[in-house]
């Protein structure tokens, strides 16, 4: 079995392959923005601001009279790459910090495994809130912010992994031929224990897209210009009596392309048959 | 059940002390000197000086933080810096709010989310499982605040039947209790209607049916019954993620609130009011998950057991 089988597999089930198709075209709106997009994001027109959705402005204008659907479009860029670094980076972490912990044990796995504990019970938004307040707001914070605030699920997910792992047999062969701890983990264990924690990664991509937005809603993620779909909405709300579209749209993209996430991280779960090992943690 | 309740609330000490010590870092760790942090704006020298003195800002750290520990737990929280205010009458202008959100909320999703839960799992297969499941889907998909301004549209601007934000009377309580409910609804009913439907194919549900017993006693009196543990579990694990639903949509309603209050003041960068709104929410967390792990333990002995 190549790695792609499954992903295959997840694809040719039905709801798999439409939230295949709806996401390829949502990280193609982020990757080729400038060209997709029909207008620049920052061009204002202030004539033209707060325009009804019509045959120009097909999601209509915001407060500026800038193009909706293109500000979406670019904004599909900062939640998408703001989502994705973040996650990636958490784990990385967690992979790390995970695996150290549940090899070693003693004194590093209390340690580790107290910390998880307590940012555990937690909500996200209210870990993300703090490092805010040390750090500042911007979109750089809402990044480091995001993928602190999803650390603990990936290293008690990847600890719970190798705890199962590292007991097998070709373990203690390898040990026995002379391996080094640091192969041991990383050649033997991390890949046996990868999939889940990748799996639950590209999920908590999702919940990753919906904290970045709502920073942004709350003014302390992405500054203006830079477009931002919880930004774009946080403006929004001023116009909610005369233009409803623009809170509508943003709210749209990100709900299609969360929707999307989560379900094509159901079909691949089902593909790999791994729904037991991601309730493990 | 009491010597388990002590020995919950004892672990809730060094896990209150890490909280804190991060909240009260964040004036050490943002750019600057911490005294600018923490004075009003325009203030004397001889106010700067009397402020540094009673937070003993010359001792070294370790001390400041018990400094700044002992006045927090007598209730003396400092002066806000935009509102000119001492933060601790800023929180009890506005925990009522949260505390009465938060609670209702809770409510909403555990008694409609184990309801449509339940339903769901009697009629599986039928459209009533499938509205659920796509509700659930929508519900832990959607982003928080952006149903809320959703809600607002419809019921506020459109049809006119709720107020669009404040809290000056009851029925403003509707819409943001409704937002903070569908996630919970969404979460407590998947966990209902995935626990009821294993418990229904266990032993002695079908000896239920070989003996004659009606269906919706079945369901009523003995699946859901069992089903019940894991939803108070998920409810106790998740108590925390609903009371923080409640700091996002706050701020969408312009209701008062603690969430609002943390909000603005992270905008207007008021360190003493952040200190002390985070620090109130941190301790709400972790009072309601007690709580939870409390009727957790209540109803499971085996719980219990695990931490006496």
């Amino acid at each position: 079995m190549t790695a792609f089988a499954p992903i295959r597999t997840a694809i040719r089930s039905p709801r798999g392959g439409v939230s295949a198709a709806v996401l390829v075209l949502v990280v193609a709106c982020a990757l080729f923005a400038p060209l997709v997009a029909p207008y620049a994001y920052d061009i204002q027109n202030l004539p033209g601001a707060n325009t009804e959705p019509g045959a120009a402005h097909w999601m209509g204008t915001d407060e500026f009279g800038r193009d909706l659907m293109s500000r979406i479009i670019f904004g599909a860029r900062t939640s998408l790459s703001v989502a994705v670094t973040a996650i990636s980076i958490s784990v990385a972490a967690g992979l790390t910090l995970g695996a150290m912990a549940g090899y070693f044990g003693g004194w590093f796995d209390r340690a580790v495994t107290a910390v998880v504990d307590l940012t555990w019970s937690f909500p996200e938004i209210l870990i993300a809130l703090i490092l805010i307040a040390i750090i500042g707001p911007g979109l750089e914070s809402t990044m480091v912010a995001i993928s602190i605030a999803y650390l603990a699920q990936f290293t008690r997910l990847t600890r719970a992994q190798i705890m199962a792992l590292k007991n097998e047999t070709y373990v203690e062969a390898t040990t026995n031929l002379g391996a080094g701890h640091f192969h041991i983990i990383f050649r033997h264990l991390l890949p046996n224990a990868l999939t889940p924690v990748i799996v639950a990664g590209m999920l908590a991509t999702g919940d990753a897209i919906i904290l970045e937005a709502t920073l942004g809603f709350f003014g302390l993620g992405a500054q203006p210009p830079t477009p931002s779909w919880g930004a774009m909405m946080s403006s929004g709300t001023a116009q909610i009596f005369i233009a409803p579209w623009i809170i509508i749209f943003p709210g749209l993209a990100i709900a299609i392309t969360v929707i999307s996430i989560n379900l094509f991280g159901d079909a691949l779960i089902e593909a790999l048959d791994i729904r037991n090992r991601l309730r493990s943690v | 059940m009491i010597s388990f309740f002590i020995k919950r609330l004892l672990l809730l000490i060094p896990v209150f002390l890490a909280v804190s010590l991060v909240i009260f870092m964040i004036v050490h760790l943002v750019p600057g000197d911490p005294i600018d942090n923490l004075v009003q704006i325009n203030s004397s020298p001889e106010q700067k000086a009397a402020l540094a003195a009673k937070y003993g800002l010359d001792k070294p750290l370790y001390q400041q933080y018990a400094i700044w520990l002992g006045n927090a737990l007598t209730g003396d929280l400092g002066d806000a810096i935009i509102l000119r205010r001492p933060v601790s009458d800023l929180i009890a202008q506005n925990l009522p709010h949260s505390l009465t959100l938060g609670a209702l909320a809770l409510l909403f999703s555990t008694v409609v989310g184990i309801a449509a839960g339940a339903l769901a799992a009697i009629y599986k297969d039928s459209w009533i499982d499938r509205v659920t499941m796509a509700l659930i889907l929508l519900g832990s998909t959607v982003p928080g605040f952006w149903l809320g301004l959703l809600l607002i549209m419809l019921f506020a601007v459109q049809l006119g039947w709720f107020p669009v934000s404040g809290a000056r009377s009851w029925d403003a309580l509707v819409l943001p209790v409704l937002t903070i409910g569908l996630g919970g609804v969404a979460l407590v009913a998947r966990v209902t209607r995935v626990a009821m439907m294993e418990t229904a194919r266990k032993d002695f549900v079908m000896m239920l049916h070989a003996k004659g017993v009606p269906p919706w006693r079945i369901e009523l009196r003995h699946v859901l019954r069992h089903a019940l543990l894991p939803v108070v579990t998920i409810l106790s694990l998740r108590i925390g993620w609903i009371l923080g639903g409640a700091v996002t949509v706050e701020f969408v309603f312009a209701r008062p609130g603690l969430g609002s209050l943390l909000i603005t003041s992270l905008n207007q960068r008021d360190y003493p009011v952040v200190q002390g709104a985070l620090l109130m929410l941190a301790v709400a967390v972790m009072l309601g998950t007690l709580l939870g792990d409390i009727v957790q333990a209540a109803m499971d002995p085996r719980v219990r057991e695990r931490i006496e």
